[in-house]
């Protein structure tokens, strides 16, 4: 831990350094570059305008709302069931894990609980959408460091992953499935086994990704103590899943928090890293989908019998109070905060999606690092537009 | 509106007996972690700490006073150790003049039923007065914006807490104290609400819009800002699918497919 931190020191120091520069010596002016909104390296619609001196960053500002909906306004006009179509969108790479905290969070206020056999396939459902989420992270993040190959392993490899969950839901990337107390529709037949060779193959991916990537030299100069975020800074700007696992936080929903899900129930492990860097990022991450792969197996395995709905009434009022609920989504803690007051539509929605957070860190974390490092500190942070402006 | 049909059970019976469960949690077992929290606040911080509420074994929500707005951040952080920031945001407690603006399939079942509800929901015209009428939630309230954060100890696998703080952000100034100095991810969270609910941030170093075009007027998370796109068009709207093309070039273009 020390070398992380005597590395942010330098960093810091770098970035006062460069700041002087700028005041004292008045013919270099510095310069402002403006990334985005649609550049390759943003990941969307998020533009970035940094104030250089030379290569180096002294300020840089993130501008989100490129793709702003109001999904908080508009849940207030529609009743509950309804917005699990709207919360599908926000994380659009991993739909179905969108829907389950606020539909927690809403059985939280009724009093009700999904039938055993709902909580396994919800938990399938949910590790699938990381998986499918995540496979294109790591192929991701060697297209922002030039390496276009990775890339198509990924939309390969996810393919297979997404023809699974469509096979369920009927929806590639807007699954619109949970509902409150239960799921849509039960698994259909011989989808288990299939699965499980699917696993098979993602687990191949990430083999192929490890010996492409993290393998060679110039990805581990690229990501290698570049973007370090310390501990104490990432629980500050409320950075969580992998970007604070990264970081030698030991935190997981999952574990900690499993409320309507099976993962006690599962051998599986949490991976941390203590470096902080980008490269540790992409590290827990490729663990992630590799556990995530080994749980779906073994939910495949143990998946019970029974029904697949709870006894909910027909038109679904929620009872007056406050509820939040937070899962471990594949980019991190995802809450709603929802306030009833015991009508058809809730009063109040406050959705704390995690690339909100993870973006916030942004001028903090950019000051000082070079120009070509912008691109893998993004990449390697890995967010979502609509999680960021929902 | 096929996702209310798809329940298995139908039994209307339910929809009459589920609101009846009102805001006060039954007599269960105690609490003690959360009891244990809120104690220390009421210690740290006296009067200051205005209201709680315990849900047990779920969630804690403690009401503090706009004064101790900051106190309460910097105690949660510095004594309670709950370093983690999960997130900051308001809500506007007077009920909507607009309802809901809808005329779906499950507002027509209600209707019929004529639920005394339902007639509450319609006429909320009546509660656009004084601050005593709004109904608030957990921990209660007094204003019409409240402002509520929620931070988190993250330490270990069993020990791990959120709470929820709430603070009355008072009617004629719309202020708070930032508590960017406590938790740098507030920044954000507070551009966020300011132009949001329009509620400032004493402090903050740049409440500058975050999603809005600058110049634009209106807060549009409070219930008083329209949701113009329901009162343009009915909900859920005629099936407005285009016209197939036509033939004719004179109605090439279609008169159908509204804007």
């Amino acid at each position: 831990m020390t070398a992380v931190t005597d590395r942010q020191k330098l960093q810091y120091i770098a970035a006062k350094a460069a700041d002087s520069r700028v005041n004292v010596e008045l013919e270099t002016e510095g310069m402002i570059l403006n990334m985005g909104p649609q550049h390759p390296a943003t990941h969307g619609t998020l533009r970035i305008v940094a104030k250089l001196d030379g290569e180096q960053v002294v300020a840089a500002e993130p501008i989100a709302g490129y793709m702003h909906r109001g999904y908080e306004k508009l849940t207030e006009v529609r009743t509950y069931p309804q917005i699990t179509a709207l919360v599908n969108r926000i994380d659009w790479l991993g739909s179905f894990a969108n829907e389950v905290p606020f539909i927690l969070a809403s059985e939280q206020l009724m009093g009700i609980e999904a039938p055993p056999r709902a909580q396994w396939i919800r938990t399938l459902l949910f590790e699938m959408s990381r998986v499918a989420n995540l496979i294109l992270f790591l192929g991701d993040m060697g297209v922002q460091l030039g390496a276009v190959t990775p890339a198509f392993f990924a939309f390969r490899d996810r393919e297979f992953v997404l023809d699974q969950i469509e096979a369920v839901t009927g929806g590639r990337f807007h699954p619109n499935f949970d509902r409150i107390g239960g799921l849509k529709d039960d698994l259909p037949k011989g989808w288990l086994v299939e699965t499980k060779n699917v696993m098979n193959k993602v687990r191949s991916f990430c083999d192929e990704i490890e010996g492409l990537l993290m393998n060679a030299e110039i990805f581990a100069t690229r990501t290698r103590g570049i973007g370090v975020i310390p501990a104490d800074v990432a629980m500050q700007y409320g950075l969580s899943g992998a970007n604070a696992r990264a970081s030698g936080i030991d935190w997981d929903l999952r574990r900690d928090a499993p409320f309507g899900f099976v993962y006690p129930e599962l051998d599986w492990k949490v991976w941390t890293h203590p470096d902080g860097d980008s490269f540790a990022r992409f590290w827990v991450r490729l663990q992630e989908v590799r556990e995530s792969t080994k749980m779906i197996d073994q939910i495949c395995d143990g998946v019970p019998g029974g029904p697949i709905m709870a006894k909910v009434p027909r038109i679904i009022k929620v009872p007056a109070g406050e509820a939040y609920v937070s899962t471990e989504n594949p980019l991190g803690e995802m809450g709603f905060y929802v306030v009833s007051k015991g009508e058809l539509a809730p009063f109040r929605v406050k959705i704390r999606s995690a690339s909100f957070n993870n973006v916030s860190i942004t001028p903090w974390l950019l000051r000082g690092v070079y120009v070509p490092d912008i691109i893998t500190i993004l990449a390697s942070l890995y967010f979502i537009l609509g999680d960021i402006d929902r | 509106m096929s996702d209310q049909t798809d329940s298995p059970v139908e039994n209307p019976e339910d929809a009459e007996l589920q609101p009846e469960a009102a805001l006060v949690e039954p007599e269960g077992p105690k609490d003690e972690a959360r009891e244990e929290l809120l104690s220390r606040f009421v210690e740290a911080l006296g009067d200051d700490v205005l209201d709680s509420h315990i849900k047990v074994d779920k969630d804690l929500w403690i009401r503090v006073s706009a004064d101790a707005w900051l106190q309460a951040g910097e105690f949660a952080r510095n004594q309670l150790q709950a370093k983690y920031f999960g997130f900051l945001s308001a809500i506007d407690w007077m009920p909507s003049p607009f309802g809901r603006s809808m005329d779906s399939e499950v507002d027509r079942i209600l209707d019929a039923e004529a639920e005394a509800e339902a007639e509450a929901e319609s006429g909320t015209d009546l509660a656009s007065g004084s601050a005593t009428e709004y109904e608030h939630g957990f921990a209660g309230g007094e204003t019409r914006f409240q402002v509520f954060a929620r931070v988190a100890y993250i330490g270990g696998q069993t020990k791990n807490f959120g709470l929820t703080l709430k603070v009355d952000v008072p009617d004629d100034t719309l202020a708070l104290s930032t508590w960017t100095k406590v938790y740098a991810g507030a920044d954000w969270h507070e551009r966020e609400t300011h132009e949001m609910f329009g509620i400032d941030f004493a402090g903050h170093p740049g409440l500058r819009n975050m999603y809005l075009p600058t110049g634009f007027e209106g807060h549009p998370l409070r219930k008083d800002f329209p949701l113009l796109a329901r009162h343009v068009k009915p909900w859920p709207g005629i099936v407005d699918v285009e016209q197939m093309p036509s033939n004719d070039p004179e109605e090439s273009s279609p008169e159908g497919a509204d804007s």
